[in-house]
């Protein structure tokens, strides 16, 4: 295991965005989360180098898949994790936020990971507490962690994302995985494309250095890698595509579709995938190029990496005292 | 009451449009004289103006809340009072009511509200209203959205010879949206609407207005096709007049970065093009009206994540610095400068005041426009400080200030 100084501290205190990263500390990130995919693998996976600190994920807005992520990383690292989750949450009662972050805060933790429905919520909240925050989502914002998490997949399955050619598609105007991962991918080089319908893609998006594509097949020519978003089946309602059925046929990724990208493309889903919307089964099942189970095992490495990195100099302090 | 003598002052009269030197005498509550080297009258305090700018006291055409330390920091004798009061200025003893609230130290003109509970849908009792002091009728924060309401409203306030005020937002359009489509929109994850919201409610109103040959006026318009189209139905001679807010002349999205609530406006702040174009509007006259859209919101409703934040700003005590900095930026001579926050309001609504004529109501403001000062939203004088120009510095000071010829600050 390598000593926490090995390698240069990591400048900030919180990590909120991709945005405004420096491609080196997002290499240092993944270079940290490579180390963590080892960890991982081995029979007996704790390491206890955040033992006696206490790690709050307050998720006010639902999920499964990215706390439990988080609680297995903390754990996994030594942390006592405790889960504060939405639907037993005091902001239902019509607490304030900030209300809510003074508490959080009064009970001393060393790191809190938020995910919020509101886009800046979590920045707003890590101006109130004295411990790193850890954006876990918010709003159509950012989810950093996901895109570095899928750097992290792209990288080892391809050796690189310099030059590399990658298609995000699907609902580009509500993702905050889609903007983490603009950030992300120009930052290091990538060739990034938007492919979405007209009704789904925010506007100026080339303003991220990414091309946009309102034809799927024409945005997958050529590409290396492939990342779904998750269609929300209540944009039905909001008029922004007629029908699943449709969707389907004009952006769902089926075998037929892909023969527009590289042969040896690789196929990325941030989950959970909605089977016959976005994504036909059998490219989310095709383990030559379907990496979407592998980014959840990077997903734990990665957020492992961001919790060691952010309670560093905490840790250093507090072994001197 | 004492008279008052101003010496010696740079007396402007955005009626007329005059700029001279001169002395002004106050008695009995309204301007007794004008003129060169006047006498005082025995008891009459005497301020000596010293070159400084002596004008009538600001009417300030769009307030959502009277907040009368704030107007008469910042210069205003007059306000025109948004019917989005709780409840409602729907009704003429809510009316009388909102007229009395400003008193002594501020005059409070109400704009009744269009419909009951500005639910846009049934008309609220206008000619009553009409009757007991509204000045003129409006549809509040937010459009009328079912054009046949809105086309019975211009017709029925037409007949009464009231003024619509209409706010410019296609309701549809932007429900749910905090920002204004673009750049910073997409980049910092905001619900948000095209600046066209705008121009479409703009188009249809004008539209019906010149249908129903009533007098319609724009709240406030912020984007260069809004500026455009009042521009062109002005040339056209249709009567139809149009305010904005120092944000939009001063401020565009680019204030929202962090995701400042502050920023968060109503209607939201737009892009260069569209700050440049209301900038023009101003300068050659289609905005006839510069208002604070004063909106003081407690720290409660705005230290949220962006889009729960409260939309709004304090307004009132920073309205003539802000625009006395289209004046230092040229944009404006210092005479048109204050006939949009005095003569034009009084003008397209009947009120007194906005002239230094022999006879008017002695509200006046002394003020210098060249003293420097820095806002700051922590000490700013009012209900809140909730402005988006925290921390900027600006020129522009009161001096004095009288309404109805009573001293109103040391």
């Amino acid at each position: 295991m390598k000593s926490p100084s090995a390698n240069p501290p990591f400048p900030h205190r919180h990590l909120l965005a991709i945005e405004g990263l420096q491609p080196w500390e997002i290499t240092f990130l993944l270079d940290e989360a490579e180390t963590w995919v080892e960890a991982g693998r081995r029979t007996r996976k704790r390491d206890g180098r955040l033992e006696g600190l206490t790690q709050i994920n307050a998720f006010f807005e639902n999920s499964t898949r990215t706390l439990l992520s988080f609680e297995i990383a903390g754990k996994r690292l030594g942390a006592d994790v405790v889960n504060l989750a939405a639907g037993s949450s005091s902001l239902k009662k019509g607490e304030t936020l900030l209300d809510t972050a003074l508490t959080l805060n009064a009970m001393r933790p060393d790191l809190i990971v938020i995910r919020h429905e509101r886009s800046g919520a979590v920045a707003l909240i890590a101006e109130k507490v004295d411990c790193p925050v850890l954006n876990a989502g918010d709003g159509r914002h950012e989810h950093p962690t996901q895109a570095l998490l899928d750097a992290l997949t792209i990288r080892r399955r391809k050796g690189r994302i310099e030059g590399l050619r990658v298609a995000i598609c699907g609902d580009i105007l509500h993702s905050r995985v889609a903007r983490s991962n603009f950030h992300l991918l120009a930052a290091l080089g990538a060739e990034v494309r938007a492919v979405a319908p007209p009704t789904l893609m925010p506007a100026h998006v080339e303003r991220f250095g990414v091309s946009a594509f309102t034809d799927m097949d024409a945005g997958l020519e050529g590409a290396d890698v492939i990342m779904m978003l998750r269609l929300q089946l209540e944009r039905m309602d909001g008029a922004y595509v007629p029908s699943t059925r449709e969707y389907f046929r004009t952006f769902g990724l089926t075998r037929e579709r892909l023969k527009a990208a590289r042969p040896d493309v690789l196929i990325l889903h941030p989950g959970p995938m909605n089977r016959g919307v976005e994504i036909d089964s059998a490219v989310a099942d095709d383990i030559q190029r379907s990496a979407i189970t592998e980014q959840v095992e990077m997903g734990v490495a990665v957020r492992m990496a961001c919790l060691d990195v952010l309670t560093r100099e905490r840790r250093m302090q507090g072994s001197g005292q | 009451m004492k008279p008052v003598l101003f010496r010696n002052a740079r007396l402007i009269d955005p009626a007329v449009g005059t700029d001279v030197r001169g002395d002004l005498l106050v008695a009995e509550r309204v301007i007794a004289a004008v003129g060169q080297g006047l006498a005082a009258p025995v008891e009459a305090e005497i301020i000596e103006a010293d070159g400084k700018v002596l004008a009538p006291g600001l009417i300030d055409s769009a307030v959502f809340r009277t907040d009368v330390a704030a107007a008469v920091a910042g210069g205003i004798t007059s306000v025109l009072l948004m019917p989005d009061q709780s409840p409602p200025l729907d009704d003429p003893a809510l009316v009388e009511r909102a007229e009395r609230l400003g008193k002594p130290k501020l005059w409070v003109r109400p704009l009744a509200a269009a419909t009951r509970g500005l639910n846009g849908r049934e008309l609220a009792e206008l000619s009553l209203m009409k009757d007991v002091g509204a000045v003129g009728v409006a549809t509040g924060r937010a459009a009328i959205a079912d054009a046949q309401v809105m086309l019975r409203l211009l017709r029925y306030a037409a007949g009464l010879g009231l003024v619509v005020v209409a706010h410019a937002e296609c309701p549809s359009l932007t429900a749910g949206a905090v920002a204004t489509e673009g750049d910073y929109a997409t980049r910092l994850g905001l619900p948000s609407a095209p600046s066209a919201a705008e121009a479409i409610q703009i188009a249809r109103d004008l539209r019906l207005a010149r249908e129903a040959g009533a007098a319609l006026h724009i709240a406030c318009v912020s984007t260069a096709e809004g500026v455009s189209l009042v521009r062109e139905a002005q040339a056209a001679g249709q009567d139809v007049t149009a305010a904005t807010a120092p944000a939009y002349a001063l401020l565009s999205e680019t204030a929202l970065a962090g995701y400042r609530s502050f920023a968060h406006l109503s209607p939201p702040l737009r892009d260069e093009t569209d700050r440049a174009a209301v900038r023009a509007g101003l300068a050659d006259g289609t905005i006839g009206m510069l208002a604070s859209r004063h909106d003081p919101r407690t720290e409660e409703d705005k230290r949220q994540p962006f889009a729960d934040a409260a939309p709004g700003a304090a307004g009132c005590a920073t309205l003539l610095a802000l625009g006395l900095s289209l004046f230092h930026d040229a944009v404006l001579p210092l005479p048109r400068l204050l006939a949009a926050m005095s003569a034009n309001p009084a003008r397209r609504f009947g009120l007194p005041g906005g002239t230094l004529a022999l006879g008017a109501p002695a509200d006046l403001l002394l003020f210098d426009p060249a003293a420097p000062w820095r806002i700051d939203a922590g000490t700013l004088p009012g209900l809140s400080g909730n402005t988006p120009f925290d921390g900027i510095p600006v020129a522009g000071r009161v001096l004095r200030l009288l309404k109805g010829g009573e001293p109103l600050n040391p």
